[in-house]
């Protein structure tokens, strides 16, 4: 077990090293700058650009900025922001309340509703329930999320005013039942899209378990149908989708990017928007890895619950 | 989206030395009868203002500000947060005064602050000011602020004028003076925009680039640093002990909304009670007029939207082109089709309202013929794809914006299709924002820009920075002329306009200056800008400056009617 964990870091490690060059050289390679926010105005003259890019090590060749970061990041020191002169650990811990709050809330949303769905529809296989789910399944998948957050805010916030129309919380009202209120939509559409593929795995996972020789051994012992199917079909069922779960993360990053920015929210999603647009690269680079090693860490938890969960599958060294 | 780096929100401008009755005789003057703003709080008297600090003001930002020292880099928007934060020694008035803030009062020739031909320069400060933790101010800080910008290491945003001051000395607690290397007029605008930081708090840090006062700061302003939520809004609280009126609001909060439709929806709604900055887009002005509960007004500001030609190539470097292009702009069509007729036409660089702003500047009017005959007498022959050829040289070049301004990819095509008249071939080359002001912008990789932007320096009506033959960074030059203009009549104006403290005098040299480039057209101005704010009825002491670089500027001073 504790060789397999090893082998695993070690591969992490070095797929986390090759993300940071990717990104690095993409980011650095792209056109424009951190300055030209500043020069946009005329209010800096280039004496002043100059110097501040001197400051910032920015007329250095690539590969010696990239040498200096790693080893600046390696120490722990995430850089500075370009924009907010903030260490950038720092700004991202600041967004990331809210990213975890959309995310954790819309993904029980998702794991609930869609594991409901799935299970049903694999029951009652081929019913009208099983086809408007499939019909809503793959309409949920083919929807764009900014399009669907827009047509939210239309419905419910413009047309009906049930919605606020964006932001995390009124302000001046704190409270949880603001809060909560102002969670709905971006929740409803960041979930749509899990909603749909969960339930199709689940669907399909659930179909298999069914059909499997100890169900129906413990049908013909005369376990009640309930028992059958929450104590030995869904359990099974479960396995897969601790996988899907771990899997599942990047996809959640890359909709709450979008859903965030519909919905004013003041996540990370939003963040990453606004530092690539400022060319903030500190702050990029330190999403960028943030979100790596989220990802890697992710695989590895599903793969060590994977094994847990089913000894078959455990590694013996 | 948009982003600062469009350059639509500058704003700020030459101190005009108006009275107010002048003020509201230029045309300027009409936004405020126009808009209702000014006459209701005319006819009205205002209630007076509480007791004691009450209530909140949430303004509406379509730019969130991140950038909390106010003397290391940040875009205009950091400036609303500086303004309650800080003070500056004096700061320009919505008339163009300079009124003393942390000064006793504005040096000048005339009482003695000002000697030996501009290079001794003596303040008088402020006494009983104190810091938001309850250190006492004085000229130590000053001396500190003025140091630090200067500091090797220190990521000042710009060392313009400061890079001038030598020996700095402390004559007493509230008395400092320092020397100029040479006479730079344009350093009493500087530092009206120069906020002073607390020495105390910055000098304990082993880096004041990297001191935590950068991220929760201390000044002597109307309003302390209350919190901040990234991404969505900054909380600032009354500071009960400030010098000045007020303030008289508990709390105000600055509040983020990236996209400039939401904001004006959440205006409409009432999450917020104001917009300012980038403000409420024209196509909402006719709509928003009529909210109930709700004022807006037009407020114009420094900057010019210009067709910015890059002198160097081949076509535009001839000043008979860049005429012929100018009369073949629609500018009333642009300004009427485009921006629903909200900013004005405008023949010079420097904005209309400024002291230094020549009126008698010829207009230029949409004329085909002229634009025809003034390219048929320079030689541009037509060729057969009916694009004009000269010395095998056709008249074609590319206009460059950033991605996403709509309004502004309809003026380019507006443009084109007047010019395709004439026999120019216009072409369009948009970028994202980070790539047009990038090198692309500061080395004069362009053709042509379609740009907002001011010409001069804060707000001094000095535009050397931008307009100097040794301004031009393409060329080694440690400015801002990017259109890589050298004109040595101009040079020589500007240097003297540096070096005079008389206004009159300055004022001849402006307008000589701007009769100048309008014959030669190193800029082709399009018009001045004309942005709508929007505030909720109720809201007492909103007062639109266009000297200041955010209508923020004197929030201390405002309050709710009750």
């Amino acid at each position: 077990m504790s060789t397999f964990l090893a082998r695993r870091l070690l591969q992490a490690l070095v797929l986390l090293l090759i993300v940071s060059m990717i990104g690095f050289a993409i980011l650095h390679l792209a056109p424009g700058g951190p300055l030209s926010q500043f020069a946009a105005g005329g209010d800096m003259t280039q004496a002043d650009l100059d110097r501040i890019a001197e400051q910032l090590g920015l007329n250095r060749p690539l590969p010696v900025q990239y040498a200096e970061w790693l080893w600046r990041m390696l120490r722990g020191d995430w850089g500075l922001s370009y924009r907010d002169h903030q260490p950038v650990l720092h700004i991202i811990a600041s967004h990331i309340g809210a990213t975890m709050e959309l995310m954790l809330t819309s993904t029980l949303l998702a794991m609930l509703l869609g594991a409901w769905v799935g299970i049903l529809g694999a029951i009652k296989r081929y019913s009208l329930f099983d086809s408007l789910a499939t019909i809503g399944a793959m309409i949920a998948l083919s929807i764009p999320t900014f399009w669907f957050g827009l047509v939210i805010i239309y419905v419910f916030s413009v047309g009906l005013g049930w919605l606020p129309a964006g932001n995390r919380y009124t302000i001046g009202d704190g409270s949880v039942l603001n809060r909560i209120h102002h969670l709905i939509g971006p929740c409803i559409v960041l979930a749509l899209v899990s909603t749909a593929v969960w339930s199709r795995y689940m669907r399909s996972s659930m179909l298999e378990v069914v059909n499997q020789d100890y169900i129906r051994t413990a049908r013909a012992k005369g376990v009640p149908e309930r028992q059958v199917l929450l104590r030995h079909a869904f359990r099974n069922a479960l396995l897969p989708m601790i996988t899907i779960t771990g899997l599942h993360v990047p996809t959640l990053l890359s909709g709450a990017l979008v859903t965030e920015t519909v919905f004013t929210w003041p996540g990370m999603g939003r963040l990453f928007l606004d530092s690539i647009s400022y060319r903030d690269y500190p702050v990029v680079m330190g999403i960028l890895m943030f979100t790596a090693v989220l990802v890697l860490l992710g695989s590895l938890i599903a793969d060590l619950l994977y094994g847990l969960a089913d000894p078959r599958i455990a590694r013996n060294g | 989206m948009i982003k600062h780096s469009d350059g639509t929100t500058r704003s700020a401008f030459p101190m005009p030395a108006l009275h107010r009755r002048q003020f509201l005789a230029l045309g300027a003057g009409g936004f405020l009868a126009a808009s209702g703003f000014g006459a209701s709080a005319q006819t009205k008297p205002a209630p007076p203002p509480p007791a004691k600090p009450t209530g909140q003001v949430v303004v509406g930002l379509s730019q969130e500000p991140t950038a909390f020292n106010p003397l290391m880099p940040g875009i205009e928007v950091d400036e609303t947060v500086w303004m309650q934060v800080f003070n500056t020694m004096w700061l320009a008035d919505p008339q163009g005064n300079l009124m003393p803030d942390l000064a006793t009062e504005v040096p000048s020739e005339a009482n003695g602050g000002i000697s030996e031909g501009g290079l001794a320069w003596k303040v008088k400060l402020r006494e009983g000011v104190t810091w938001h933790d309850g250190t006492p101010f004085t000229a130590e800080d000053v001396k500190y602020t003025l140091e630090l910008i200067n500091a090797p290491g220190f990521k000042a945003r710009t060392r313009v004028g400061h890079a001038l001051v030598k020996d700095i000395v402390v004559k007493g607690p509230h008395e400092i003076s320092w020397r100029m290397e040479k006479a730079y007029a344009p350093y009493l605008a500087l530092l009206s925009n120069t906020f002073i930081v607390p020495k105390h708090l910055l000098e304990k840090a082993s880096d004041p680039n990297t001191a935590p006062f950068n991220g929760a700061p201390v000044g002597t302003g109307p309003f302390k640093w209350g919190q901040r939520t990234p991404g969505d809004n900054i909380t600032l609280v009354a500071n009960e002990r400030y010098h000045g009126k007020g303030p008289y609001l508990e709390k105000a909060v600055l509040k983020y909304v990236p996209d400039q439709t939401a904001l004006y929806a959440q205006f409409r709604t009432g999450q917020v009670d104001l917009i300012i900055g980038t403000g409420i887009p024209a196509n909402f002005y006719a709509e928003a007029v009529k909210l109930p509960g709700r004022k807006i007004v037009k407020i114009p500001n420094a900057s010019l939207e210009i067709l910015m030609p890059n002198l160097e190539h081949p076509a535009l470097s001839e000043k008979a082109v860049r005429q012929a292009l100018y009369a073949s702009i629609n500018k009333q069509a642009i300004i009427d089709v485009i921006f629903y007729g909200l900013h004005k036409p405008t023949e010079s660089f420097a904005p209309q309202e400024s002291w230094a702003y020549n009126p008698n500047l010829p207009q230029q009017s949409y004329d085909l013929a002229k634009a025809n005959k003034l390219l048929d007498d320079a030689g541009w022959k037509r060729s057969g794809s009916g694009v004009r050829m000269k010395n095998g040289v056709p008249l074609e070049f590319a206009v460059s914006t950033t991605t996403g301004a709509s309004l502004r990819e309809q003026c380019q095509q507006l443009m084109m299709q007047d010019w395709q008249q004439v026999g120019v071939k216009m072409t369009i080359n948009n970028m994202p924002a980070a790539v047009i002001w990038g090198e692309f912008y500061t080395r004069s990789k362009f053709q042509s820009l379609l740009v907002g932007t001011a010409f001069r320096t804060v707000i001094d009506p000095d535009p050397a920075s931008r307009f100097a033959s040794d301004a031009i960074p393409a060329k080694n030059g440690s400015g801002a002329n990017q259109m890589q203009w050298q004109n040595a009549e101009a040079d020589a104006l500007m240097k003297e306009g540096q070096e005079t403290f008389d206004q009159a005098k300055r004022k001849a040299i402006y307008w000589k200056l701007q009769e100048i480039v309008r014959e030669e057209l190193p800029i082709l101005p399009i018009y001045q800008y004309v942005p709508v704010e929007g505030y909720k009825e109720g809201l007492i002491g909103y007062e639109p400056n266009i000297n200041a670089r955010q209508n923020t500027w004197n929030m201390g001073s405002w309050y709710w009617a009750r």
